[in-house]
């Protein structure tokens, strides 16, 4: 019935009546007559909302996996970062516990932690967390921790802070986030975990205190989270 | 026509610029040039989208009635900078780990919808990109100049982080030009982004007058000459 070569005529003068049908409507003439009509300016903006939207659905299948795969590097960018290859021979993505954390105020109700593991034995933890108190937004970041409870890094994944004031919290724009390394809460009292205007340890910028106070504060209730889980995070 | 293109780049750079004579989109102008490399950054993806927008409104001006031509313009703006963002993130990461925060704010520009409204909607395709592309480049100028200003005033650096927008054989212009400067912050906040457009806007009007009395004179002097010819 397909290759049926009347059929295949029969389609292509249907076309050319089409096509000279929208060649016809699409005379600016005829545009000129349809233009003050409102039906029709309400299908034009209907029909712009359509292609909008199938633009945007159709980036947004194309684009998805490619996102989400960039974002698993960028992910497993981090824990390296703050997890050292030589504490670990597993796959940190594939070595998860999810811990409950809506009390931690760590910025989700549940926290994936990925374990470091070196010949089956738990060397270190890391996870994500949020500060939710920022100078703009969310500052979302990731912690790695030894199984002693120190701090092994501290990586600002994505923020919306100041450019040339608060994003000295970024690694390749200042090194005031590596100051967290080898601390923990045995070596700090809660009340050194501050920055110094508010009595702490730890460094403000010049002109921003807000970001780095909120990156402290959620360092230091990251260590806590850890410290509250350690049993069913490192076994005993 | 030569002519005609000739003036289109003159306005989109200077006489018309986005920033310095139609005084349009200071909302992200002020949020991101406190340095000049996120100027160059925000410059360059607005001049992409304008481009795009400015060549879509310019085909599709015959059918865009006038009664309801904002929504659609903002509609499409909308979505070309959402498809820009989403397509930059998939296969641009590196880059738009850096611009990512800006993006978003170009549909809040609305020196975009200003060329959809007063050019591309009256002109031809070709015309109309080419405008997208001066007013765009005209505005990526507008934003290096002013960030560089306030990043020179505040910080002392001029173009820092660069290699991180334009990869690493972009290191050599990162440059400290006041070493060991202890930093104006008044300049890298908003407030000192106005004052120091203020002064831009000063002299490109100084300028402009300057020309205008030369030409006065040259006039005069062209009129006169022949007279003492004769």
């Amino acid at each position: 019935m397909r290759s049926d070569p009347g059929h295949i005529k029969w389609l292509i003068e249907e076309a050319a009546i089409y096509k000279e049908l929208l060649k016809r409507w699409l005379d600016p003439s005829n545009l000129e007559r349809l233009r003050p009509r409102l039906e029709f300016q309400t299908g034009v903006l209907a029909g712009f909302a359509l292609i909008a939207s199938l633009l945007l659905g159709v980036t947004h299948c194309s684009t998805l996996e490619a996102i989400q795969e960039r974002l698993d590097e960028d992910l497993q960018k981090s824990l390296a970062e703050v997890v050292p290859s030589t504490l670990h021979d597993n796959d940190l993505l594939q070595d998860t516990v999810t811990v409950p954390s809506g009390e931690d105020n760590l910025g989700a109700d549940e926290t994936t932690v990925y374990i470091a593991r070196k010949a089956g034995q738990t060397t270190a933890v890391c996870f994500k967390l949020a500060a939710p108190d920022g100078y703009s937004g969310a500052i979302s970041m990731v912690m790695g921790i030894n199984r002693d409870g120190q701090i092994l890094g501290v990586r600002v994944i994505n923020h919306a802070e100041t450019p040339g004031l608060g994003d000295k919290i970024e690694v390749v724009k200042s090194d005031w986030i590596l100051d967290f390394s080898g601390r923990s809460l045995l070596n700090l009292t809660d009340a050194q975990w501050a920055v110094k205007k508010d009595g702490g340890v730890f460094d403000q910028f010049a002109g921003a205190t807000i970001t780095p106070r909120a990156v402290v504060k959620a360092t230091h209730r990251g260590l806590q989270f850890f410290n509250r889980h350690r049993s069913e995070l490192v076994g005993s | 026509m030569s002519e005609n293109y000739r003036k289109i780049m003159r306005d989109g750079i200077w006489d018309n610029n986005i920033v310095f004579s139609q005084y349009l989109a200071l909302c992200p102008l002020l949020a991101v040039t406190v340095t000049a490399t996120n100027g160059l950054g925000m410059g360059l993806a607005t001049l992409a989208v304008l481009i795009s927008t400015n060549g879509i409104v310019s085909v599709t001006r015959q059918l865009i009635p006038s009664e309801v031509r904002i929504p659609i313009f903002v509609l499409l703006i909308a979505a070309v900078v959402t498809v820009v963002d989403m397509v930059m993130n998939a296969w641009l990461h590196e880059l738009h780990k850096v611009l990512g925060l800006f993006i978003p704010l170009i549909v809040t520009n609305c020196a975009i919808l200003g060329r959809a409204e007063s050019f591309a909607s009256r002109q031809p395709v070709a015309p109309s990109l080419w405008d997208g592309f001066m007013m765009g480049l005209g505005f990526t100028m507008a934003l290096v100049v002013l960030g560089a200003a306030r990043e020179i005033s505040s910080a002392g650096t001029l173009f820092a982080n660069a290699s991180l927008l334009l990869g690493d054989g972009f290191k050599f212009i990162e440059l400290t030009l006041i070493p060991d400067y202890k930093g104006f912050l008044l300049m890298a906040l908003p407030p000192g982004g106005f004052i120091m457009l203020a002064f831009i806007i000063a002299g490109k009007r100084l300028l402009d007058r300057k020309r205008v009395a030369n030409k006065a004179q040259a006039a005069l002097l062209s009129e006169a000459i022949p007279e003492e010819i004769q």
